[in-house]
């Protein structure tokens, strides 16, 4: 060992630790490339489609429609408050929204990006995390029609939309959360990406998305329903956004709770993994 | 010791054989995790680095790419990594560019690293040439603002300017390799690690990348890289690093004797028979099994201005009208000249059914002084029939070409051409 004062310059990589944290200094000096990543799948999407963004309004709209006409069928009130179902609809769907587009890129994004990965090194958790930005930028023009028809009928949000920009984020660090576990188990297990597409399927029908809490779900089964850490992010959007009931405490504690083991889970899980993405890949 | 920029202590990386599947089932991940479980608290007591608990046994199941390798590399050098296909060249620019984590072992680097491990990283066919500048170049590591200074530089060495805001997937295969290696060019980074790519694009092109390199390493940059294209690692390479089944045989200074060593490996198999060959393609109606190549005065060695005699035992399994043609390769694998029996003589050879020999004579061999192989391809009844490449090796030795009693001075070119040379008085 040599132990010279020019030692400290060196940087040594070796075998690493089995669990180890993100390194937030080294995913700073990377943060252009989230971006740079993030505008190539946005340039892409909108040069490969006929009507581009447009899709982020068809899909929550047509969502809308067909579970307003089934609940009309089946003769059942998915609402406690008198705000129209379209509006209370798509304020629960438009964050759904942002969560299943999100889940759904950075499930695949690790493997889709296969080809880097084996040829040049960066952080690989910059592949899940700029799987994000082009569900954000959906949800951003989702927003502006959910605004436009609110002003269509004349709601008036309370004092309570200071809070909405905190729900957003809450949407988004779950999203995260379940971003980081499926992109790293679907590197290893392609399986993953035949469960995600069911997965959101299920959780679109038991979160608060097409229906509200309060006309849903019997009172003695909040408790277990809260469990699904997407509820209290979504009743919140609703409270600050048109004013309903508030979120109860409980659910909204027990999905923060579930929601920051998840997504500190999920760092340790990554960095775990990342280092067989690019031999099993 | 203050210029050493990297220092690999005893890297070692290890596969596991038989595994097919690009990836694990789901059943693994849940056994998996159960063995996690039940291990972890033995390893949080013992605290100790996993490497060293492996026990050093072979399983049968796994395979070192890699194994105890050890090398400093010094500020400014330019490394050359030989060595054949699955000696463990690829898997060591792998690890030391950090895309793939070693089994054993650590390396130190000092300095941004770049690594080029093919042209066009990043690249997406969807994109314009402009969007892929940026793309490529902040994937391997530019910022924004590196990338727009240079991107007139970039754009001019690729030569691509008309088509910028054209998508690259209209591009032909050399546009778009012309445009990966123009922004790989540009990277500035202190430690540069290169793989293979001088081996796509015309001739002209390699030219302008060998120069760009020479440029880089003349900076005072370090340069580490693997390349078949022996000819660039004798012009560039101040070190040479042989590696033979994951381990290094060979680092030596002596880039030219390394590059020799590395050729006298291929010599050790190409004598045997060879109907034992596997590697040879065609469909096996005419085949060679054997080829020699000798003095008609001594049986040792071949010198140059000798009379040579190339002898060549054929088999075919039915009647057949083909042609054969050697190629003979230099040392830096350039093709130096065909033998072509239908080329010299006008018409092909017919044969019956059964084994024959076939012998070429060259008077005074023009050959230069150097180890020489050739490869062999026969076309049989308009298909080909037999073709091996590697099949023989041969050293020649420095001769007396002209007849003048000196030898002639010692590589300078590949053969000795006849000539004459008259002096005619200029004046009138």
């Amino acid at each position: 060992m040599t132990t010279s004062s020019d030692e400290q310059d060196f940087r040594y990589y070796g075998v690493r630790p089995n669990w180890q944290w993100v390194d937030f200094t080294e995913l700073w000096r990377y943060r252009e490339l989230i971006w740079t990543f993030a505008v190539r799948d946005l340039k892409v999407r909108y040069r490969q489609t006929a009507v581009g963004a447009a899709w982020a309004l068809i899909q929550p709209l047509m969502t809308m429609v067909v579970f307003g006409v089934l609940f009309g069928l089946l003769k059942s009130q998915p609402q406690a408050s008198d705000v129209p179902y379209a509006v209370t609809s798509l304020a629960g769907l438009i964050p759904w929204q942002l969560f299943a587009t999100t889940v759904t890129a950075a499930t695949t994004s690790i493997v889709m990006n296969s080809n880097l990965v084996q040829k040049v090194y960066f952080p690989r958790i910059i592949l899940p995390i700029s799987a994000f930005i082009p569900s954000f930028v959906d949800f951003c023009i989702a927003m502006l029609m959910l605004i436009g028809l609110m002003i269509w009928f004349q709601i008036v949000p309370t004092w309570h939309i200071v809070f909405l920009p905190v729900m957003v984020v809450l949407v988004m660090i779950t999203s995260l959360a379940f971003s980081l576990w499926l992109s790293a188990l679907n590197a290893i297990y392609r399986d993953i990406q035949y469960v995600v597409p069911f997965l959101i399927q299920t959780g679109l029908l038991i979160s608060p998305v097409v229906y509200e809490t309060a006309a849903a779900i019997p009172p003695q089964w909040r408790w277990l329903y809260s469990l699904n850490p997407m509820v209290g992010p979504l009743e919140g959007f609703r409270w600050a956004l048109l004013g309903l009931a508030p979120p109860s405490l409980i659910s909204m504690s027990v999905s923060m709770a579930g929601m920051f083991l998840l997504l500190a889970g999920g760092m340790f899980y990554f960095r775990r993994m990342e280092r067989f993405f690019s031999d099993r890949i | 010791m203050s210029d050493t920029v990297i220092r690999v202590e005893g890297l070692g990386k290890k596969f596991k054989i038989g595994s097919q599947q690009p990836y694990h089932r789901f059943s693994e991940l849940i056994t998996g995790l159960g063995s996690a479980a039940l291990n972890a608290p033995k390893r949080w007591l013992t605290a100790k680095p996993s490497t060293s608990q492996e026990s050093p046994s072979e399983n049968p199941n796994e395979f070192w790419a890699l194994r105890d390798i050890n090398f400093e590399v010094k500020q400014g050098d330019v490394v050359g990594i030989i060595g054949r296909n699955g000696a463990g060249k690829s898997t060591l620019l792998k690890i030391l560019s950090r895309i793939t984590e070693p089994t054993e072992g650590r390396f130190g680097i000092k300095g941004r690293v770049a690594s080029l491990l093919e042209v066009g990283t990043g690249f997406h066919p969807e994109l314009t040439g402009r969007e892929n500048i940026y793309l490529s170049g902040s994937v391997l590591g530019m910022s924004r603002a590196e990338i727009k200074a240079r991107f007139d530089e970039i754009v001019d060495f690729a030569g691509v300017d008309k088509f910028l805001d054209t998508p690259v997937k209209r591009y032909s295969s050399g546009m778009q390799v012309r445009l990966g290696f123009a922004v790989a060019a540009h990277l500035e980074p202190e430690i540069l690690i290169v793989d293979e790519v001088l081996a796509v694009g015309d001739a002209e092109f390699q030219k302008k990348c060998l120069g760009k390199m020479g440029e880089v390493s003349k900076s005072g940059r370090t340069i580490l890289f693997v390349s078949h294209n022996m000819g660039a690692m004798r012009q560039l390479c101040t070190t040479a690093i042989l590696l033979k089944e994951g381990m290094i045989e060979i680092e030596s200074n002596d880039v030219v004797n390394s590059i020799d060593c590395y050729f006298a490996k291929h010599d050790e198999r190409s004598s045997n028979d060879l109907s034992l060959r596997k590697d040879r393609s065609g469909n096996g109606l005419v085949t060679i099994k054997n080829i020699a190549v000798r003095s008609k005065c001594s049986n040792k060695s071949i010198s140059s201005g000798e009379d040579v005699v190339i002898e060549c035992q054929l088999k075919a399994k039915t009647l057949s009208h083909f042609f054969l043609a050697i190629d003979i390769y230099n040392y830096l694998q350039y093709k130096v000249c065909q033998l072509n029996t239908e080329a010299a003589t006008g018409r092909l050879i017919q044969s019956q059914r059964g084994e024959f020999t076939i012998t070429f004579q060259l008077d005074a061999l023009p050959l230069t002084q150097g180890k020489y192989t050739a490869s062999v391809f026969i076309r049989a009844n308009g298909d080909i029939s037999d073709w091996i490449h590697n099949v023989h090796s041969f050293t020649v030795l420095e001769g007396d070409f002209y007849g003048t009693g000196r030898l002639p001075p010692d590589r300078q070119g590949d053969f000795y051409p006849r000539f004459q040379c008259t002096i005619t008085s200029s004046q009138d």
